[in-house]
C-alpha cells in the first residue's frame, strides 16, 4: 500500500502514519510545508517500519499546484490521509478577515482543491480511499470558535457529498470527527484532560475505521453522544449558552 | 496543569511547552522562566518538577540506526520502550535498561540509570557515545568523553541541570534471542543472599527481592533472581500491557498486614531453586510495567521510593542496621529490591558506588519523613548516598556529604549561567 499524508507534519496525521506503516506496511509519501521537520517524520517512520517514507512539499492554500503536485507522484497512492488544518485565532479572526480567510482556506478550501484533482483520478481508476480530518467543532456552531467551526462543518458536508459521488466507483470516504486531541495544536488551551485523546488513540479510531468499513468516525468513541446532546438542544436554549 | 513525579507526591501547578526542533526550543528559552525538562515522569521525587516545564516527548524521532555496529541515534524524547520494540525484532537489545522501559532517552542519561548488570556493564553513560546538549543561550554543544567532557561527566547523572539533552547516540547489544534464562534461588536471610550475589559475580543480571519485615534470623530472607541471555530462541515482540489500576486505592489498602501478608505469600509462592528456565525478557526486566499506573495503588497520598547504597566494606552492617529500623517500625515495604553494583564512574552525580544499594517503596504518611532522616544518618554514617531520581525529600546536607562532587555541579552551573534556566523543586530544595 501507498499512503499519501497531506498535513503530514500534524501530529494527529503522524500516528496515523506510524499506524498505517507499522500494520499495512505501508509506503509513505509525506507531504507538508515545513520540510525540514518533514525529513526528520520520514526518517524516523522509515528506520522504525523499515518502509519507504519520502518528505514531499505541500502547501494546501497554494490552490493552483495541486495538479502538479499530484502528478508528481509515481506510483500514485492507494489512500490519502488529509490532516492538515489551521484553528486561528477566533477573536483576531472577528475584527481581521485576513485571519478568517486563513481559516476557511486551511481548513476548507485547501482540502476541497487537492481532493478534487485526487477525486478524479480515484474515481477513474476505480481504486483507492480517502480519510480526512474535520472536527466536531464543524457540528454546531459556538461563539469560541464558530469560523473555525464553520470552515470545518463546510468540509463535514463536502466529505459527504464526495463519498456520495465516489461510493458507485468503490472510493471510500471516511470522515473523521475527533473532538481534542494531545497535539501542538491544543498544548496552550487548558482543556479537560478526561477528554483529551493522545495520537495514537485517534490513530487506532481511524485505523479500525479503515479495516471495519466505517464512514464517519468520532474519536474519542464518546464524542458521538457528547454531539448528540449539543446538536439536540434547541437554539433558542442554545443562544444563551456560553460555549 | 496539574504534574506530579511517579509517586504522586507531590504535585504542582505547572506551565508546560513542548518542542520538535532544537529551534523551537531555543525560542523558548530565549524568554522562558527557569524550569526542567519533563521526560516520561517516572522519576519518583520532584527532580522532573517545576512551574515551568518543558516536554520532550514531541521530540522524539529516531535519525540514524547503524545495524553493523548496533548504533542508535535518536532524539531525546524517545522512550525505551519504542527503541525496544524497534530493535529486538532485529536482534538488538539495550545494554543496560532499568526496572521500566516507559522512560525517555533523556530520562536514562540524565539519571544516569543503572540496571541488573550494574555490576559488570555500568551505568547507562557506560553506552553513550556523544550527545548534544542545548545551553541556556539556544547554543547547542556536542557532549561526549573527548568533547567538552566536564558536560559530559555532569550531564551524565546531572538530573536536567546542566541543560536539555537533545539527540543522543548510543550502543545496543546484539541477542540472540528476546529470552532471559533465569535461575531463581530463595535465602534464608541477608547473609545467604549476600554470599550468592558475590559467587553470581560471572552471571550478566542479578536482582533480589526480599522481605524487610522478616526479624531475627529470618532477617533479610530474599528470593534472588539470576539471568543470562538466552542463546537460542525467538525474537519476538514483548507483549502489551494488560491490567490497569484505574483509581487511586484506598489508603488504608496497604498497611503492615497486608504487606507482611504479601511478602509471606511471595516468598513461599517461590520454590527453592529453579535452574535455567526461560522466561521473555520483558516480564524479566519490566514486571510492573505490566500493570498501567501501578502507582495509584499507593492511595491519594502517593508514596515514594528510599534507594540507598552502601559501600562494600560497610553492607552487611548497614543493611542490617537499616532493616532492623524498618522492621521495627512497620511501615510496610511492598517491594524492596536489593541489587549488587559495580565501582562507581566518573560522573559528578551518578549515583551509584561498588556495595549494595537497597530500594524500599513507602507509602506517604506523617510518621515517614521522621523516620527516613534517621535512616539518612545511618546510611551517611556508612559512607552511602540515596538516589536522586528516587529522591523527595532528602535534606540539603544529606545531599551534600552523599555527594562531594556536587561543588564541580555547582561552578559549572554557574560560570553557565544554567542557574538561571534549569532548576527543579529538588535542585532548589538541594542547593545546586
Ligand atoms: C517502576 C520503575 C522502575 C525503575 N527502575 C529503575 C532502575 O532499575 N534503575 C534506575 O536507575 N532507575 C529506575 N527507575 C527510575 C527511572 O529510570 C528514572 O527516574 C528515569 O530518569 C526516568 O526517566 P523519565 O524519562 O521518566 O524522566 P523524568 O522522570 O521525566 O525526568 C527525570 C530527570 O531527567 C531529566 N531529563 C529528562 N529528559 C531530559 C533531557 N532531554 N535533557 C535533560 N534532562 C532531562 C529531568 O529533568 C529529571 O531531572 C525506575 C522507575 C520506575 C517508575
Ligand atoms: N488537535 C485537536 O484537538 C483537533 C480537534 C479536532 C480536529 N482536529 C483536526 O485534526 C487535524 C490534525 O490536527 P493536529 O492537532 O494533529 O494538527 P497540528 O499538529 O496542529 O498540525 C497541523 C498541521 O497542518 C499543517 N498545515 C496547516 N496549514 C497548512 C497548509 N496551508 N498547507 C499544508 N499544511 C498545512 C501544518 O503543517 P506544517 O507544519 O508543515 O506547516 C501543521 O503541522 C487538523 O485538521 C485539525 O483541524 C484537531
Amino acid at each position: 500500500m501507498q499512503l499519501l499524508i497531506l498535513g503530514a507534519n500534524s501530529d494527529a496525521a503522524g500516528a496515523v502514519a506510524a499506524k498505517f506503516a507499522a500494520t499495512e506496511k505501508a509506503g509513505l509519501y509525506l507531504a507538508s510545508r515545513d520540510l525540514d521537520r518533514l525529513r526528520n517524520r520520514a526518517q524516523d517512520l522509515a528506520i522504525r517500519h523499515q518502509v519507504n517514507a519520502e518528505a514531499i512539499f505541500f502547501d494546501a492554500t497554494d490552490y493552483t499546484s495541486h495538479q502538479a503536485f499530484y502528478q508528481s507522484l509515481n506510483p500514485k497512492p492507494d489512500g490519502v490521509v488529509l490532516a492538515f488544518g489551521y484553528l486561528g485565532d477566533q477573536e483576531l479572526a472577528q475584527r481581521d478577515f485576513a485571519e478568517a480567510e486563513r481559516i476557511v482556506a486551511a481548513n476548507f478550501l485547501g482540502a476541497l482543491s487537492v481532493l478534487e484533482v485526487i477525486a478524479a483520478d480515484f474515481e477513474r481508476r476505480g481504486h483507492g480511499f480517502i480519510v480526512a480530518f474535520s472536527s466536531v467543532a464543524g457540528e454546531r456552531g459556538r461563539q469560541s470558535n464558530y469560523i473555525y467551526g464553520a470552515a470545518k462543518g463546510a468540509l463535514t458536508v463536502y466529505l459527504s457529498g464526495l463519498r456520495n459521488r465516489l461510493h458507485r466507483r468503490d472510493v471510500r470516504v471516511i470522515t473523521v470527527l475527533p473532538g481534542f486531541i494531545r497535539t501542538k495544536m491544543t498544548e496552550q488551551l487548558n482543556l479537560p484532560a478526561r477528554l483529551m485523546a493522545e495520537p495514537s488513540e485517534v490513530a487506532e479510531d481511524v485505523y479500525r475505521a479503515f479495516r471495519s468499513g466505517k464512514d464517519i468516525v468520532y474519536t474519542k468513541w464518546f464524542w458521538k453522544w457528547i454531539m448528540l446532546v449539543i446538536k439536540s438542544i434547541p437554539e433558542k436554549v442554545f443562544k444563551m449558552l456560553k460555549l | 496543569m496539574k504534574l506530579s513525579g511517579w509517586g504522586r507526591y507531590p504535585w504542582i501547578e505547572a506551565a508546560g511547552v513542548s518542542f520538535e526542533t532544537p529551534e523551537e526550543l531555543a525560542g523558548y528559552l530565549k524568554t522562558s522562566a527557569a524550569g526542567i525538562v519533563h521526560g516520561l515522569g517516572r522519576s519518583y521525587g520532584d527532580s522532573a518538577l517545576n512551574e515551568h516545564v518543558i516536554f520532550s516527548r514531541r521530540f522524539n524521532k529516531i535519525i540514524h540506526f547503524d545495524d553493523a555496529t548496533g548504533v542508535v541515534t535518536a532524539e531525546s524524547g524517545v522512550t525505551l520502550a519504542e527503541i525496544i520494540a524497534t530493535f529486538l525484532p532485529r536482534g538488538w537489545f539495550l545494554k543496560v535498561t532499568p526496572g521500566t522501559k516507559f522512560i525517555t532517552l533523556g530520562g536514562a542519561i540524565a539519571s544516569d540509570v543503572h540496571g541488573k548488570n550494574h555490576h559488570q556493564a555500568g551505568c547507562f553513560s557506560e553506552c553513550v557515545l556523544y550527545f548534544d546538549l542545548m545551553l541556556p543561550g539556544g547554543n547547542v554543544v556536542r557532549c561526549s568523553r573527548d568533547q567538552n567532557r566536564d558536560l559530559f561527566l555532569a550531564t551524565c547523572g546531572g538530573m536536567g541541570l546542566t541543560g536539555v539533552v537533545l539527540a543522543a547516540a548510543f550502543r545496543l547489544q546484539p541477542v540472540k534471542s528476546a529470552y532471559i534464562r533465569e535461575t531463581v534461588i530463595r535465602c534464608r536471610n541477608l547473609h545467604e543472599v549476600i554470599d550468592l550475589f558475590e559467587e553470581n559475580k560471572s552471571i550478566d543480571y542479578s536482582v533480589a527481592w526480599i522481605d524487610c519485615l522478616a526479624r531475627g534470623d529470618k532477617m533479610g530472607r530474599s528470593v534472588l533472581m539470576l539471568g543470562e541471555h538466552a542463546k537460542t530462541g525467538r525474537k519476538t515482540p514483548p507483549p502489551r500491557p494488560s491490567l490497569s489500576i484505574p483509581m487511586n486505592l484506598p489508603g488504608f489498602c496497604l498497611n503492615q498486614y497486608s504487606v507482611s501478608w504479601f511478602n509471606h505469600f511471595y516468598y513461599h509462592r517461590q520454590p527453592e531453586f529453579v535452574s535455567g528456565r526461560l522466561v521473555h525478557l520483558d516480564p524479566f526486566f519490566y514486571p510492573l510495567d505490566k500493570i498501567n499506573q501501578w502507582n495509584r495503588m499507593y492511595g491519594r497520598h502517593g508514596f515514594t521510593q528510599y534507594q540507598f547504597v552502601l559501600p562494600k566494606a560497610a553492607g552487611r552492617d548497614g543493611l542490617r542496621a537499616i532493616l532492623s529500623r524498618i522492621s521495627a517500625a512497620g511501615l510496610g515495604s511492598f517491594l524492596a529490591v536489593l541489587k549488587l553494583l559495580g565501582p562507581k564512574n566518573e560522573n559528578l552525580l551518578s549515583f551509584p558506588l561498588e556495595g549494595y544499594t537497597l530500594a524500599l517503596d513507602f507509602k506517604i504518611q506523617p510518621r515517614l519523613f521522621p523516620f527516613l532522616d534517621k535512616l539518612d544518618r545511618i546510611v551517611l554514617d556508612h559512607g552511602g548516598r540515596l538516589y536522586l531520581a528516587k529522591d523527595v525529600r532528602m535534606s540539603e546536607q544529606t545531599f551534600k556529604q552523599g555527594y562531594p562532587k556536587w561543588t564541580e555541579l555547582h561552578r559549572l552551573r554557574r560560570s553557565l549561567n544554567l542557574i538561571t534556566k534549569f532548576n527543579s523543586l529538588q535542585s532548589k530544595r538541594l542547593g545546586v
